[in-house]
């Protein structure tokens, strides 16, 4: 048929009418408010609800924020600035934001050293969590950052952190060597090994005192957010090894093995952390060596890592459930043994599926730390709820120091969290 | 594999710097080996043991920790303080963490027999007392039946409570606080109507309030607390040392030495043979108990005499303003004694 | 030891046999980690053994028998500071059952709504449930339960607020509706008090309550086998409240409401949320419900759409789709999650220490720990108690989740 023609007739229309605009109601944002937000009278009812709530949030939040004043070297001045506007007395913040982040005791002409201990942190995660996406050799940064970070937070001379390094690489090469006659020998050949040259290496350490060294900071001046972070990254570090054992431990076939590890997992799952701190404030010390000066810090450092493995344990269980049996068989029939089908087959996938579950137990972890200013440590929360509420310049501050410590944990415990839906997504290898 | 290799680090690191090895089976020799005294206070009571501004801890149990540093190591500055809680303090000190507790603590018998623990000495004669707003109206504890009562928990504040609201009849409502700054913000906040702890400690934080005066101190005081430095029991020698490094701060005010004049008294003997023999120009009384002739000397160099550290840390020129009382010395009709040094 | 005891095999037995051979290298392995627990564990035990303080106090659980001399302001069983120091503790261990008991039921509610509206097409309204879900999980919940209460503290009018003036005029508040009174020394309620048979109607209203349920049972029952509609919300309305109320009338009225009435200090009578109860409950409730909600949502989204669509083209309406196609499946996803909340309240009950509020870590962790200085007796049964609630609570739930589980034939 012709599209055109040649005696048109005049009230056919040759051309298609340019389509009209929708009507205003169900286009752009109007539509988009009535689909979302009017569609029916209970969704009105919410919306109109939800509307007063952030009414009434903001209009308190507002106003106390604004009128807020960051001057004033105490609560009477800051008051007195304040003229009763409703505003917040932020100057307690920037009084006393040392103190928040590094308790009272780290002295404050060395805190440059745990600062750039943070910034450090920066260049040493990234390779460990990105590690699909950056070079390998970057994690050069990650192994050597322990050793630095130990060294400016603690001070001392470099020849400590130095020579645990040395053992460990001296260890881990030796066990190389060794592996080819067996895993087993290995592992024993390079963990005496690692002894032998820490324990020389304690000597020299010893001896040269003064070579490099910073000035030292006792563990029980760490105070304040550092605390927290110190307590976190230290206890979920040291955990991962140790949940991934007793993980493996549990589903071993060997019956002391496995009884071991399922009543200490379950023991510690089924306790409170604060009776496990309780333990290392006031029980632990019993049961060490008398004249071994263990610290406060260190026995909490046991108790929360031994605590926090416990559940990496049963995430990292839950991965290895997780894997095909197939998987167990592959190994067999190559005839790999034990450790090498761990070490090839199983554990990379396992560990790689619980890597989420593991960051959301760091989270929680992070955020138990908190706990330790039960036991007259100073943390951040242990910081505001004695020295500072306490001082008489600023007893009554509640809000604003609640303020500061609810953003400092919501801003690392989010990022981590969303760090790891985003692992998540990335790991995802169904297609939804 | 580099993982772990990392992570074995850090557990190498962590573990090589805490474990530090103290040698010495006595407390003297541990305490001269690691040189420093590791000394158990409070988490914060003003004029007690407070860190100040800038991280360095004062008051008056504090003095009595820097006075045995400065006696034993010749050293005020070589101590380690240990903040302790109610719960935590005699676990620390049995434990071996601290080397002796300054901490406000009552001397009972249970706590010296049963607990195993020996008091030195008494270095603060206290009692329980009551602080109520002074717009309630109250003038006497017998009128507290049925008040809410903040109490500060892990210490003999709360047995005695119980016992004299039990033996007046009364009832009350019980609010137990972990720390005295928080029952002091309860107290404030209107949250109880009474807030019970020592009475040096009533005293201590009213001052610290925005309207001291709005708030009054009842009159009774409902028990006995003599509060005093301690040892762990079995250690004879270095409860001695402790015991009489706080018996030459009370004798020195008794004997008119003090913080100025001591190192002058000190430079050659006297005219007075007990001031020679404390200050160690005279006998032998420092080695007897392990320590240098200028053992006391240094002691009373480093803090002052007894009453000097009663007046710079709660004296009634503090903001603290504590009179002596039964603190006096016992010619002024108090009870502070000490046995001569002889 | 076991390898020891292992015959040599016919070949000869060879040390190395006891690594290499796969028949003995278990044994082996075993041997050394049986070694290495013993010594281990007697490596703890020589310590304690050299601690002398420790060996002079001795190991004894005596303690728990002599008068406990403290008082506790929230008793569910009758309680002096005469009673011993076990009596103490058992009321810690019920107002931890009470606090986690009332905390598991609010974060649940909490946790559904939220889950469910987060879903919600309404924007506002699952925005706002996101804030709420992030806010809460990303900040510990020992800072929530102290900032709650200081609210509780410092936000609730005082109750000086509401006392009579000694000039005996009226004071500045009174008590709402005449029974309710929030101050910040708590929020006054007023308490049901039986008298005589009172319990008679409890009882009565208790077994209504379970005649309730068999009323609903057989009006199922009815629909599927004969397909026959029994009214449901009348008569179950009917069950509930008559047979009480005749009850109530029978005995002549043994149950009255008894409210708070101002004292010289505070409020007598009634009975009394004490601002550590709230604190905690509320704090405990707000922060797991922010938790629940991620599990009911990770629940609703992992049941295929294809079931949505398929009820829709039923005809059964959104909220029905929900709540008799989606939720029973989705409940599967989400109990064992819910699960493990649980066991996270309860444990976190122990925080109570930060607001005073007497728990089991109040009482036995706490002051009886402090005043007899038996540190080791009372944290091992204070971890006793713990673990046995977490294990109970889990055994309890676990049986529960096997009910609701998919059956596969």
């Amino acid at each position: 048929m012709s599209d055109a023609p040649a005696h048109s007739v005049a009230f056919v229309r040759k051309t298609e009418i340019p389509a009209k605009a929708p009507p205003v109601a169900e286009t752009g944002v109007l539509k988009w408010i009535k689909e979302n937000l009017f569609s029916g009278p209970f969704n009105t009812i919410m919306t109109i609800l939800g509307l007063l709530v952030i009414y009434y949030l903001l209009s308190g939040l507002i106003p106390w924020i604004v009128n807020g004043t960051w001057e004033g070297a105490d609560i009477r001045e800051c008051r007195e600035i304040l003229q009763g506007s409703g505003g917040g007395c932020f100057a307690v913040i920037s009084d006393r934001w040392p103190q928040l982040l590094f308790g009272f005791q780290y002295p404050d002409y060395l805190r440059w050293r745990p600062t750039l201990a943070f910034l450090l942190l920066f260049l040493a995660v990234p390779p460990a969590l990105f590690v699909m996406f950056l070079p390998r050799w970057t994690l050069i940064a990650t192994a050597i950052y322990p050793f630095v970070a130990y060294w400016l937070i603690w001070g001392g001379t470099i020849l400590a952190p130095l020579m645990s390094a040395v053992a460990l690489i001296g260890g881990y090469m030796v066990f190389k060597t060794v592996e080819k006659g067996g895993f087993v020998k290995g592992l024993a050949a390079g963990i005496v090994s690692a002894f032998l040259i820490l324990w020389i290496g304690g000597f020299i350490s010893t001896a040269g005192a003064n070579v490099l060294a910073l000035e030292p900071v006792e563990s029980r001046a760490m105070g304040g957010f550092m605390l927290n972070m110190i307590l976190g990254t230290v206890c979920v570090s040291l955990s991962i090894p140790l949940g991934i054992l007793l993980a493996l431990g549990r589903q071993s076939k060997l019956p002391i093995v496995k009884g071991f590890c399922v009543v200490f997992i379950e023991f510690i799952r089924g306790v409170p952390l604060i009776t496990l701190l309780f333990v290392a404030n006031v029980v632990l010390a019993y049961f060490l060596p008398p004249q071994a000066n263990f610290d406060l810090i260190i026995r909490v450092i046991i108790m929360i890592t031994m605590f926090s493995a416990a559940y990496i344990a049963e995430v990292i269980r839950g991965g290895l459930a997780a894997l095909p049996k197939g998987q167990y068989e592959a190994a067999d029939s190559l005839g790999l043994d034990y450790p090498q089908a761990m070490r090839l087959i199983i554990l990379p996938q396992a560990l790689k599926i619980s890597i989420p579950g593991i960051v959301n137990v760091a989270v929680g972890l992070f955020k138990d730390t908190t706990l330790v200013s039960v036991i007259s440590m100073f943390d951040l929360v242990g910081m505001i709820r004695g020295p500072i509420l306490s001082s008489t310049d600023w007893v009554g501050v509640y809000w604003e120091l609640w303020a500061a410590a609810c953003i400092l944990f919501f801003i690392v415990c989010y990022g981590i969290s969303q760090y790891s839906q985003w692992l998540e997504r990335q790991l995802r290898t169904d297609h939804r | 594999m580099n993982k772990s290799v990392l992570l074995g680090a850090l557990a190498a690191t962590v573990g090589t710097a805490g474990i530090a090895y103290a040698q010495g089976s006595t407390t003297l020799a541990a305490v001269q080996e690691r040189g420093s005294l590791n000394c158990g206070v409070t988490t914060g009571v003003p004029g007690f043991a407070e860190p100040d501004g800038d991280g360095v801890w004062q008051g008056f149990d504090v003095a009595v920790c820097r006075a045995v540093a400065a006696a034993v190591l010749g050293d005020p500055t070589a101590v380690t303080f240990v903040p302790t809680t109610g719960k935590t303090r005699f676990t620390a000190l049995a434990s071996g963490e601290i080397d002796m507790l300054a901490r406000n603590t009552t001397w009972t018998f249970s706590r010296d027999t049963d607990l195993k623990f020996d008091f030195v000495g008494v270095n603060y004669y206290d009692g329980q007392g009551f602080m109520v707003p002074a717009d309630l109206g109250v003038s006497s504890a017998t009128e507290l039946d049925g008040a809410t009562v903040c109490i500060q928990t892990g210490t003999t504040t709360e047995l005695n409570l119980a016992d004299y609201f039990r033996v007046n009849g009364m009832s009350y409502e019980p609010v137990p606080i972990e720390t005295g700054a928080e029952a002091v913000q309860q107290y404030l906040a209107g949250a109880c109507d009474v807030y019970t702890t020592d009475r040096s400690a009533l005293a201590a934080q009213r001052a610290g309030f925005e309207t001291p005066g709005d708030h009054v101190i009842l009159p009774e005081v409902v028990s006995k607390e003599p509060l005093g430095p301690l040892v762990r029991h079995g250690d004879s020698e270095w409860g001695d040392i402790v015991r009489w490094t706080l018996n030459a701060l009370i004798s020195a005010e008794e004997l008119g030495v003090t913080q100025s004049n001591v190192e002058e008294m000190a430079a050659a003997p006297g005219d007075n043979p007990e001031i020679n023999r404390m200050l160690g120009t005279e006998g032998e009384l420092g080695a007897m108990v392990g320590l240098s002739a200028d053992a006391f000397k240094n002691a009373i160099a480093a803090v002052g005499n007894y009453g000097e550290v009663f007046d710079q840390n709660i004296g009634e020129s503090t903001a603290i303003g504590l009179a002596r009382g039964l603190n006096a010395q016992y010619y002024d009709g108090g009870l502070i004694y000490s046995p001569p040094f002889r | 030891m076991t390898t020891a005891a292992d015959p040599p095999s016919a070949e000869g037995f060879r040390l190395g046999q006891l690594i290499n051979d796969t028949r003995y290298r278990s044994y082996t392995f075993q041997a050394i980690a049986l070694l290495a627990l013993i010594f281990g564990f007697s490596w703890l035990a020589y310590n304690a053994s050299q601690n002398e303080q420790l060996q002079a106090n001795g190991f004894s659980y005596d303690f728990l028998f002599a008068p406990a001399g403290y008082d506790i302001n929230q008793q569910p069983i009758p309680y002096t500071s005469q009673d011993t120091h076990l009596r103490a503790t058992v009321i810690g261990a019920i107002n931890t059952i009470i606090v986690a008991f009332l905390a598991c039921v609010t974060a649940t509610i909490f946790g559904v709504i939220a889950g469910v509206l987060r879903l919600s097409n309404n924007w506002i309204i699952s925005k706002l449930m996101a804030i709420y879900v992030e806010m809460f999980r990303n900040i510990p919940v020992l800072i929530w339960i102290i900032i709650i209460f200081t609210v509780a503290a410092n936000t609730f009018p005082p109750i000086s607020e509401f006392r009579i003036p000694r000039d005996g005029s009226d004071p500045e508040r009174t008590l709402l509706f005449g029974m309710f009174a929030a101050t910040n020394q708590g929020v006054f309620v007023p308490r049901l008090v039986f008298e005589g048979l009172g319990w008679l109607v409890a009882v009565t209203f208790l077994a209504s309550i379970a005649g309730v349920f068999g009323w609903r049972a057989h009006a199922r029952n009815k629909l599927y086998s004969e397909g026959t509609v029994v009214p449901v919300l009348w008569p179950s309305l009917a069950i509930l409240f008559v047979p009480t109320i005749v009850v109530y009338f029978v005995l002549g009225m043994p149950v009255s409401l008894e409210s708070p009435e101002m004292g010289r200090f505070r409020f007598e009578g009634g009975f009394l949320l004490r601002p550590s109860l709230i604190a905690l409950w509320f704090a405990l409730s707000i922060y797991t419900g922010a938790f629940i909600a991620e599990n009911v949502r990770a629940g609703i989204l992992a049941i295929s759409k294809g079931q949505t669509e398929a009820a829709a083209a039923l005809g059964l309406r959104p909220g029905r789709i929900m709540s008799l196609v989606v939720l029973p499946q989705a409940l599967r996803v989400i109990i064992p999650p819910l699960i493990s909340q649980y066991l996270n309240i309860t444990k976190n009950t122990s925080l109570a220490i930060a607001v005073g509020y007497m728990d089991l870590t109040g009482t036995l962790g706490g002051i009886t720990l402090n005043q007899t200085g038996r540190a080791l007796e009372c944290i091992l049964l204070l971890m006793l108690f713990y673990l046995t609630f977490s294990l109970a609570i889990s055994a309890i739930m676990n049986v529960y989740n096997n009910s609701v589980k998919l059956k596969e034939r």
